[in-house]
């Protein structure tokens, strides 16, 4: 038999030799991640594709193929803004609007994450339910819309439910496949290191589904701010408060397309502003600590 | 006195019955024990083997000798379906190919969470941390995140976070095979190092055999398809200063183990 056993390990070099030789290769092998400061291009490029599509429409409306009262320019709008600002409707309206958003998102949250957990973790109850919260997050939640009418009323709660009815499911979904994507190693690991079924879901399960927790907490947020939307453009009068969707609603019955115009670019920017202040800065650092930002396009 | 339970090992390592672990109190028996998943062929059959107190044993086969089952099984994340075995009441600590370390907490968190969970107070738990990862010197990347180290200095934090685990035996399995050469040079010298500092028993599963004969004191060969001890050797401190020797048994080693290999053929 051929002979071709490679050389022998053997021990070398002192402790101190061995000491620099290993600091050598941490700084060599593990990079320094630098932190940039805040970086222009954030702010100014989604302004420069903003003021591009305010142009288009400005160029289109000026062409004028259309009566100027039922496609208004640009301009046209930003008055029937100013006037609504000015009136205080506007404020009133995104106030109403928010409060109830944020209130009813916060109640979403608290209800679906304990049944997202208990979904995920218990076999039964994840077979029996996962297939009605599924198509629940499917159903369009403004279906809800004419039953909670006849329920509740032209109340608060309507609006609520709709928008329970919205975000509820989604929550869970987001929970539940968060949990899901934890790779089995995690769980290995908190078993070794000795972990009770609490210590587990406490200390690995919860920070190891967090990505995808936030992920369906952003998904919960959109679907609760449309069903809210669609509740106040259904629903108005009553007891209820005068929302975004109040506001829209009113102008389509005013035939005031400024108004319409307005309700619309200000529901767009809410949406934004939430996006960009609260559920961007939160998921990057979440990625970035965990080091899946590299190469991304964020 | 544990007499060593080797079935068929005896014929060609008639030095074994000296040195290693035949004379120490035993922290791990295994006596015929069997494992097979469900109705299959069966993955380990009639294992025999004893692991002294603090000894270093080395365990090397071929890929699908059950090697890693072997593992589960004396850490307690599987159980055997036939034999018996003895292993220390509060089971194992355990390190991974992979380092397996939690990407959203710092090296720090990672071995703070082992001390955690062990019951250790917040206040000892940094300190204790501090020192661990002191012991694999790394005291300079105590606030890295994972993905911020390289692979060697993750497998260094894995090891602090399983002596944090403070179990007298260590289960270590290929710890260092996705690791470049020089790195892995490194970690044998500190894994050496660490071991004698705190007086661990460990079972290193490798399919490497220099880095057996490198590390262990005794070195298993386990057979593949069933897995199965059937040799041993003792490996000397001449082995790991003295080439000539060392080559030697590396040579005797590998010869060994190929020829459980064809057997497969």
């Amino acid at each position: 038999m051929p002979e071709t056993v490679t050389s022998p390990l053997i021990k070398s070099g002192t402790e101190e030799e061995m000491r620099s030789l290993e600091a050598g290769l941490d700084s060599l092998q593990s990079e320094s991640v630098e932190r940039r400061g805040f970086d222009f291009s954030r702010v100014l490029l989604p302004l420069a594709a903003f003021i591009v599509v305010l142009l288009a429409w400005q160029f289109y409306v000026s062409l004028g193929l259309r009566r100027r009262d039922l496609v208004p320019g640009p301009l046209d709008v930003l008055g029937s803004l100013g006037a609504l600002w000015q009136n205080g409707t506007a404020q009133e309206a995104v106030w109403t609007s928010l409060q109830r958003g944020i209130m009813g998102f916060t109640i979403s949250i608290v209800v679906a994450t304990p049944i997202g957990l208990l979904l995920s973790q218990v076999k039964l109850l994840r077979r029996a339910f996962g297939p009605l919260i599924s198509g629940l997050q499917v159903l369009p939640s403004v279906a809800w819309v004419p039953a909670a009418i006849i329920w509740f009323g032209l109340t608060d709660a309507t609006v609520y439910f709709v928008m329970f009815m919205g975000a509820i499911p989604s929550i869970i979904n987001g929970l539940i496949a968060g949990v899901d994507q934890i790779p089995p190693q995690y769980r290995r690991v908190g078993q070794i290191l000795g972990a009770s079924r609490w210590e587990m879901a406490v200390n690995v399960v919860l920070p190891a589904a967090l990505p995808g927790y936030v992920g369906g907490l952003k998904q919960g947020w959109a679907f609760s701010w449309r069903s809210l939307m669609a509740a106040e453009i259904i629903a108005m009068g009553g007891s209820l408060g005068f929302g975004l969707g109040s506001l829209l609603e009113q102008g389509r019955q005013l035939s005031d397309m400024g108004i319409v115009m307005s309700a619309i670019l200000i529901i767009l920017f809410v949406g934004i502003a939430v996006e960009l202040l609260i559920f961007a800065p939160v998921e990057k650092r979440l990625l970035r600590g965990r080091g899946l930002l590299a190469g991304s396009t964020r | 006195m544990t007499e060593l339970l080797i079935a068929d090992a005896t014929t060609d390592t008639p030095s074994t019955r000296e040195a290693g672990g035949a004379n120490r109190a035993p922290a791990v028996v295994l006596e015929n024990l069997g494992k097979r998943f469900g109705d299959g062929a069966p993955v380990l059959d009639n294992v025999n083997a004893t692991v002294g107190q603090g000894e270093f044993v080395a365990l090397l086969g071929a890929s699908g000798c059950g090697k890693s089952t072997l593992l589960n099984i004396i850490s307690g994340l599987d159980v055997p379906s036939a034999g018996a075995l003895e292993v220390p009441e509060d089971g194992a600590a355990f390190m991974f190919q992979d380092s397996a370390l939690f990407p959203w907490l710092s090296a720090r968190g990672n071995v703070e969470l082992a001390l955690k969970l062990r019951g250790v107070g917040r206040a000892e738990r940094r300190i204790r941390a501090a020192e661990l990862l002191e012991l694999v010197n790394l005291s300079h990347s105590v606030a890295k995140r994972p993905h911020e180290l390289s692979g060697g200095m993750r497998q260094r934090v894995a090891l602090a976070r399983a002596l944090a685990q403070d179990k007298p035996l260590l289960l270590m399995d290929e710890p260092f095979a996705a690791l470049d050469a020089i790195t892995r040079d490194l970690l044998h010298n500190e894994l050496e190092r660490v071991w004698k500092e705190t007086g661990r028993t460990i079972i290193f599963v490798t399919h490497n055999v220099r880095e057996a004969v490198r590390l262990g004191q005794r070195v298993l060969l386990l057979s593949s398809r069933p897995g199965k001890v059937v040799a041993q050797w003792n490996v000397s401190d001449e082995h790991r200063t003295d080439a000539g020797a060392a080559g030697e048994l590396t040579a005797d080693i590998t010869a060994r183990l190929r020829q459980e290999i064809r057997k497969h053929a």
